[in-house]
Order: structure tokens, then sequence, then C-alpha cells
């Protein structure tokens, strides 16, 4: 291996503690006895264990959870297929179409939510979740297409080839090579996408209506009213569950293709 | 003997490249075929378009006397071994040398048995369960070739067979290459740019540049008589000299050089050739010595030796003629250290006139 | 794709049969294709069209649009209330992605060189925030910075403060959490950028006589132009319309475009100004986007 300047070593391990500390801090204090302040007052679970009969939490956990579910679903079904049939159009062009796909992702979401919230509010359609799984798919759906094509691209066109030539027709290929091929980037995909749908806060904020109350709108709201500790507990979870969703999708992504940052990103 | 493959009058163009430009062929059945050029001359080409995985832009495909032009791969007795091996990396040994026969709706009994006999056929038992990321380079290669084996096809084709090979190997599977071709009596049709390996395989071999065929004959043929200096340089190393015809004399013709002494060249079939033409003499064909007195060659012209070479059984003299060409001598090693030559050292090179082949400067294709 | 007419006999154009044997030709295949383009058509680029159409009009009395064309909405934009929050917005998106660079390049460096496996377990590591719960880690600062907070309290334990500082809702504490949220942004496009550099470069800088600031310098940073670029644009254009981070972490004086937006449509309801207010970040976006790719797309035609 290279040796490396010792000084960027240090300061590796510096911004790897700033990226990190905040997560474990917000961990701790959610052990914390203490009812105010972050003074150390002894080890609890009575937070969780409060976060637990909580039935308006549970009700937005189950609102968050089929949210992602349904968005995560349809977004799969469309964008596996769509980045087939992207896969095949001429090489210059691929470039520009990966520039406009990413956009939505690009795109500050409060464009996002403010723009959806517009459309829908004048063509007067009922803000619920309908329009949050919608909001949700204009994310997910460009998310799984980048990352199908991330994988197909680096699918040898000759195994394509090889099928044809063994007397494969175009379904035989799709089903029998190309899906299963790409097996591990669509649960990588579906995973992520699911990540991100529990997870968002801007959009859905902007197209949620009554009654349709998922998890970031309550934690958001559990702060604006005041801070408890019970908040660090929904919290702590939120942010275990989405790391360890975003992990095991990192790592089925890169066990069948060699680790990469170009894959992690676009 | 009949015809297992004829291309009539094919073209293909990829975008603005012509990579097959007007090829006709016709591959007799049980033939060991090879496509011979640099990479880009479209060898690859003509493959996929009688796999079908291309199709030409003209012409026409025959296989067994069935025009199988517009023919899916799916409708073509023919099979093709890829040039990366292309197996489905998810699938195991088994199941990749079975996709073709499953493709086909063969019964699971059939399937079974012919695999296993084809694995068998190709030593590759025992390992059924493999998946292909887990095999050796020549292990991929056979199952490769079992994968494309077991659906019997009338043709098979091989594209760079041998090139992810090492040197050990690749002289391996060239002999399981000819065991494997006589026992399934297929056709086989390979295409590759190393000219020792379709010399030493082949029936008969086509030589390819820029999408067109120079010359088709056995490897003797081109060897021996090769129709233009491209193909005398593409096959085997050759010494060039560039000249205009002089005169004939006697079933001889005399060449002159802007610079150098005149050649005799024993007149070839091209005795019609006027104006610039190419000589051509192989290297081991060529003698260097100090002195000039031997034995009366034809020809002789004197050079500097530049570099000398050793590899193994011979000396490769490199000596510089007046011209500045650099030409190439192969002198076995016994009578190179019985009268060896010093790089600097002024020399004769000599050959006979029967020797040196003369052949048109700007060949007409084929 | 129609054949050439002249020669079609009984051959049809062969492009087209190619074309047919294709997975991309498979029926769901292209069933996909079509309703996703028409579903992001109509949930992504129409709403953001339309969003440039009530830019245009007025207020209505009670907070509707009223469909009268008018530049109003962007006149406003030179209102000195909305410059501050524009020029704010500017300032700490820029001083974000400035630091970003500074402190993302030696990681990217150290994960760019490391060995295969240590390789996979940082990528990891900077990967996983990236995509982790955006509010609740914003949040965690919260607890961090403010007056009975741990780095207040910590601060003051180790007798170095008397009274807490006020960290919380200031632009230091805005500029913190938007280089904490999206320096995986900068981190990742310059892992991409040095890898691509081959390591004998640098050897052969040292072998003439570089130091090691001088093979940074001459040979390392240039040629990571691209991933600057790249992670430049990332982090710039999210820290721009960064609306969680200035709403928690700012509160209400220290607004960004991203509050300010979602206060002109959620409270003051004024749709119209919103618009325009969106348009310009959308504008700016848009732009750097394109022209990042045009530089990309030119450099490297796969």
């Amino acid at each position: 291996m290279k040796r490396m300047p010792t000084s960027f070593i240090v300061m590796s391990l510096l911004v790897m503690l700033f990226l990190y500390l905040p997560v474990v801090i917000l961990i701790g204090l959610s052990f914390n006895a203490s009812t105010m302040g972050v003074a150390w007052k002894g080890f609890t679970f009575q937070w969780y264990e409060k976060l637990a009969m909580d039935q308006a939490i549970l009700e937005a956990t189950v609102n968050s959870v089929v949210i992602a579910l349904v968005s995560t679903g349809l977004a799969l079904i469309l964008g596996v297929g769509t980045a087939i049939g992207l896969e095949t159009r001429q090489e210059t062009q691929r470039s520009w179409v990966n520039m406009i796909l990413v956009l939505p992702l690009v795109i500050p979401e409060i464009l996002l939510g403010v723009a959806l919230l517009m459309v829908f509010v004048l063509c007067q359609v009922h803000l619920g979740f309908g329009t949050i799984i919608i909001g949700h798919m204009v994310f997910n759906l460009p998310l799984t297409i980048v990352i199908v094509r991330a994988r197909l691209r680096k699918l040898d066109p000759a195994w394509e080839d090889a099928a044809r030539d063994l007397g494969a027709t175009s379904w035989d290929v799709l089903t029998r090579i190309t899906l299963p091929l790409l097996r591990p980037a669509i649960w990588g995909a579906g995973l992520l996408g699911f990540t991100v749908s529990l997870d968002d806060f801007v959009v859905t904020f902007f197209v949620a209506g009554p009654g349709s109350t998922t998890l970031p709108l309550k934690v958001f709201s559990m702060i604006r009213t005041g801070m408890t500790p019970e908040i660090n507990a929904l919290s702590a979870v939120m942010v275990v569950v989405s790391m360890l969703c975003v992990g095991l999708s990192w790592f089925l992504q890169q066990r069948s293709t060699p680790a990469s940052a170009e894959s992690s990103y676009l | 003997m009949n015809e297992s493959v004829v291309l009539d009058k094919v073209i293909k163009t990829h975008g603005l490249v012509r990579a097959v430009d007007h090829v006709s062929l016709a591959i007799q059945s049980g033939e060991f075929f090879s496509i011979l050029g640099p990479s880009g001359s479209g060898k690859t080409t003509i493959l996929r378009l009688i796999a079908g995985l291309d199709r030409p832009d003209q012409g026409d495909i025959v296989i067994q006397q069935r025009v199988v032009t517009l023919d899916p791969p799916h409708k073509r007795p023919v099979n093709m071994v890829f040039q990366h091996y292309a197996l489905f990396p998810h699938l195991s040994v088994f199941e990749n040398v079975a996709f073709g026969l499953q493709m086909k709706g063969e019964r699971q009994a059939n399937i079974q048995k012919a695999v296993s006999h084809m694995l068998a056929l190709v030593r590759l038992q025992g390992k059924e369960k493999r998946l292909p990321g887990q095999l050796s380079g020549g292990e991929q290669q056979r199952v490769a070739l079992a994968r494309a084996l077991v659906n019997r096809p009338v043709v098979l084709l091989l594209d760079e067979p041998l090139a992810a090979l090492d040197q050990q190997l690749r002289q391996e599977m060239q002999g399981e290459l000819k065991r494997l071709q006589r026992e399934v009596k297929a056709t086989f049709i390979c295409v590759t740019h190393q000219q020792d390996e379709a010399l030493m395989l082949s029936d008969r071999i086509a030589v390819m540049q820029g999408g067109k065929l120079l010359q088709v004959g056995t490897p003797q043929e081109i060897y021996d008589h090769p129709v233009s200096s491209t193909v005398a340089q593409f096959i085997g190393l050759s010494n060039v000299l560039s000249g205009t015809i002089a005169s004939y004399e006697g079933g001889l013709c005399r060449v002159e050089h802007e610079v150098l002494s005149p050649v005799m060249v024993m007149g070839s079939p091209h005795d019609t050739l006027q104006g610039a033409v190419t000589v051509v003499v192989r290297p081991e064909r060529v003698h260097v010595s100090a002195d000039m007195s031997v034995k009366g060659y034809d020809n002789m012209l004197q050079a500097i030796v530049h570099q000398v070479a050793f590899s193994g059984n011979e000396v490769v003299y490199h000596v510089r003629l007046r011209d500045e060409a650099i030409w190439m001598a192969r002198v076995p090693i016994a009578e190179a250290q019985s009268s060896p030559l010093a790089v600097g050292q002024p020399v004769y090179v000599q050959w006979w006139a029967q020797e040196g082949m003369v052949l048109p400067a700007h060949p007409a294709p084929c | 794709m129609v054949g050439t007419g002249g020669n079609g006999l009984a051959r049809p154009s062969c492009t087209m049969l190619n074309n047919l044997s294709d997975t991309s030709s498979a029926f769901p295949v292209k069933l996909s294709l079509v309703s996703a383009s028409l579903f992001l058509g109509l949930f992504f680029f129409l709403p953001l069209i339309l969003v440039f159409g009530v830019s245009l009009a007025s207020r209505g009395l009670y907070g509707g649009i009223t469909w009268i064309a008018t530049w109003e909405n962007y006149q406003r934009v030179f209102d000195p209330l909305v410059g501050v929050i524009f020029f704010r917005s500017l300032f700490l998106a820029g001083l974000t992605t400035f630091i970003c660079a500074v402190v993302g390049f030696p990681l990217a460096y150290c994960l760019a060189r490391a060995s295969r496996h240590w390789q996979l377990i940082l990528l990891t590591l900077v990967m996983i925030p990236f995509w982790t719960n955006f509010l609740v880690r914003t949040y965690a600062w919260v607890l961090i910075l403010r007056a009975d907070g741990i780095l207040n309290s910590l601060l003051i334990r180790l007798g170095l403060l008397d009274e807490p500082l006020s960290l919380l809702f200031t632009d230091l504490s805005v500029f913190v959490g938007l280089v904490y949220g999206y320096l995986p942004f900068m981190v990742l496009p310059l892992v991409v950028a040095i890898e691509r550099i081959s390591p004998q470069l640098e050897d052969a800088a040292f072998d003439l006589y570089a130091s090691m600031g001088g093979m940074f310098r001459h040979v390392l940073l240039p040629l990571s132009i691209p991933g600057f670029l790249a992670g430049g644009v990332l982090v710039f254009i999210p820290s721009l319309g960064a609306f969680i981070t200035p709403y928690l972490l700012g509160g209400g004086q220290n607004m960004m475009l991203g509050t300010f937006i979602q206060q002109e449509f959620l409270v003051a309801r004024d749709w119209p100004f919103g618009s325009a207010l969106s348009f310009g970040l959308m504008g700016t976006v848009l732009l750097l986007w394109f022209l990042l790719g045009r530089t990309s797309v030119e450099k490297d035609p796969s």
C-alpha cells in the first residue's frame, strides 16, 4: 500500500468523527434518564417504552412503512424496465439521459415540494397518501433507474449475444440472463428507495394532508412543540434503522460488482 | 465435398466504417477454416453475421444449402465460442452448458445425458457445480467449447479462442481443438490475429484487411505464394524491397532499385507484371556472411550488422542495407557459432533467385 | 425506423430487425419506459414549468392566484429584505462548498489510495450518512449546540466558559449544519476523480524531484479538478436550497432561500412570489447542473 501523509490520515479521522459523533451523541442521550438538559442522570429505557405506547407514533410508523413500500414497489416495477430500455440507446445520448434522470435527485427538495403542492392544489387533488406516494416516486423512480443502469453498464453485452446464439428469444434473455444478473442491484435499489422514502421530510411536508402524518413529520412537529427525551429515542430508532437499510443496500450492490465510488452516488 | 457455409457478396457497415466489404467465401463441410487479419479488419463481424447476431446490409449467407440471411440466431445450426467466453456468471458450469438445450425445449433426461457426455469430452467432469468465476482460464475456455458443441452445431464459430490464454496453455488447447473437431465432425470457423496459430490449426486460411478478403488458400499456398506483400508480411516475417521490373531474362526477372544493385527473382505466376513491384524474401532463406565467396548465389547485397538476437535454437541477424532498410536473416545456432558476426561488421546478404517472390506493389483485391 | 423504400423487395430494413431481437424491445420493457417517461413528465417536469407560470401571475386578495401576467414578483427580488436572504444563501452555500472541498480532499485521497479492503469499509462509512435521515441528523446538532447543549456543558465543565455561548440560531450553526449534511457529496466525486489518477504519476513527480507538497500542488490537485467541480456543484445546489438546516439551526431570523420559500407558500400564502423565488433558485440549479454536465460529457464521452 502507498504511504500516506500522516496529516491526511489525521484529517480523515477527524472528518469521520465529525460525521458520526452527532449520531452517537443522539443515541447516547436517548438512554439518559434526565427529562431536561443533557446532564447524565443515569441509564434508562423509559423513553423507548413511552414511544412504544404512543398511539400517534405507532400510527405514523404504519403510515410511513405503507407509503415507503408502495412508492418503492411501484418505482421498482417501472424503473427496472426503464433502465433496461434506456441502456441500449446510443452511447453519446447516454450521458445526457443520465444528466436529466438525476435531476429529480439533485434539485433542492423544496422546489419539488412546492411545485407538486401547486399542481395538486390547482388540480384539486385531495392531499394524502396518494399525493405523498406520487411525491416519493418522483425521486424513487430515478434512483432505481440510476442504480440499475450502473449495474447494467457492467454487464458484458456478449452475455446477451451468447444467449441468443444458444437459441434464446428476447424474452428468455430478459428473464434468464438480464434480470438474474441484475437481482442484487434491484434489491439494493429497493432497499435504498425504501429508506429514502421512509426518511423523507421536505417533499412529504408539502404534499401531506390531514391523517397522513409520517414519522419524519411527527418528529418535526415534536421538535417544534418542545424538546422531550422521547424525540431522542424516536430519532435514535430512525437513524439506526435507516443506517442498517442503507448499509445492507450498499452491501448488496457491492457484492456483485467490485467496490467503486462511482456507483455510490450516481 | 459439399459447402457448409457460403457468403455471397456480403456487405456490412457499422456507422461510417465498412466492416465487411463485398466478401464472398465458400467454406467446405468439416473444414477447419481460419480468418486471419489485424484487429479491426472485419473478421469478428463475419462470425457475427454467420451466427445471426448481426445482419448484412447486402448479400446473402447460406448454411447447408439454406439461405439464412434473415434468420434469427436461434434458427441457425451454428454456435459460437465468444472472445472472452461470455459464460453466464450466475449459472453453474452445468447450467451454462445446458442453456442451449433448455432453450430448444429438450427433455430434462436428455439434457442431463448430453451435458455429462460433453463435459467428459472436454475433460471437465466433477466441476459441474462450479461457477465460471471459480474456474481457471483454460477451464473457462473448455466450458465455452462445451456450451457451444453440446447443441451439435453444423458450424462452430470461434472468436479469438486462445487469445486470453498464456503461451503454454495455448499450445495445449490447439491440440485440444483439433481433437474436438475430429470427434464432433463439425465445420470450425476460427477468427484470429495470430498467424502461427492459423498456420498450425487450419485446413484453409482467409487473410483479411480493411473488410476485404486478400487471399484464401491452404497455409502452404499462402506462405509460399502470397498474392501481395501485405499478405506476405502478415504471414510470417518478410524482408521487403521495392523496385521496378527492368527485364525478363530466361524465366528470371530483373528488378532494379534506386540505390541497391539489381536483384534477380524467379518469374512467378505474375509473369505479366510490369513497373513497380515488391520483392519479398523470407528471413530463413537469406544467407549472411562476412565474405562473398560462398556458393555463387544469384543475388548479393551489401549490408552492415545492426543487431544480433539469440532465440534459443537460432540467431536472428538484423542487417542494414545501403538504402537504410533493415533485413532479417535467421541462421541455425550451430552455423552462427562457427562463424560469428559482430554488430557494425560489413556483411554480404545473399539468396537464390527462386527463393525470392516478386509481387505487385499495389495488389488488386482477389 | 423505416426501411429505405428503394430496394425493399422482400428484405425488411436490417436495423429494424436487429432491434427486434434486443431485450429492450421486450414488451414489458417498452411499457415501463413509456410509463416512467409519462410519470416523470407529469409529476416532475410539468410541475416545474407550472412554477414558472405561476411566478408570472398575481396574488389574489385572499392568497389565491389571479391569472394576470406581471413581472412584479421578480422585481420584488430587489427588495433589500429579500436581497439579504439571497446574499446570505449564496454566501453560506459558497462557504460550505469551499470548506467541504478543503476538509473533504484529505479523506478522499486516503479513500482513493487505500487497499481494496479498507476502501470498501471507508466508502461504506462515508456513504451511510449520505442516505441517512437528514432531519434526525440535523436535530442531533440542536442537542449539541443549544444553550444547555452538549458543547456548552462540556466547555463550562472544563472551566473554559462561565456563561453558555449562544451557538444555536446563528449563521455559524447553519454553516456547520450544511457542511455536516453535504460533506459526503464532495468526498464521493473526489474519490472517483482521484482513483482515475494513476499512482504512477505521483511516483513520477517524486522521481522528478517534487516534494510531497509540490506533488500535490502540481500533479494531484490539477488532475482532481473534475472531482472538485462535480463535488462543488453537488454541495452548492442543496446548500443553496436547504430547508431543514436553516429551519432547525437558523431559526426565524437567519432565513435562507429554502425557509423563505416555505414561508411564502405556507405562511404568507403568496404563491406567485414564492414561485418567482423558486424559479430563481431552479434557474441557478439547472444552469450549474448543465454546465457541469457539458464539461463532463465533453471530457468523458463514455
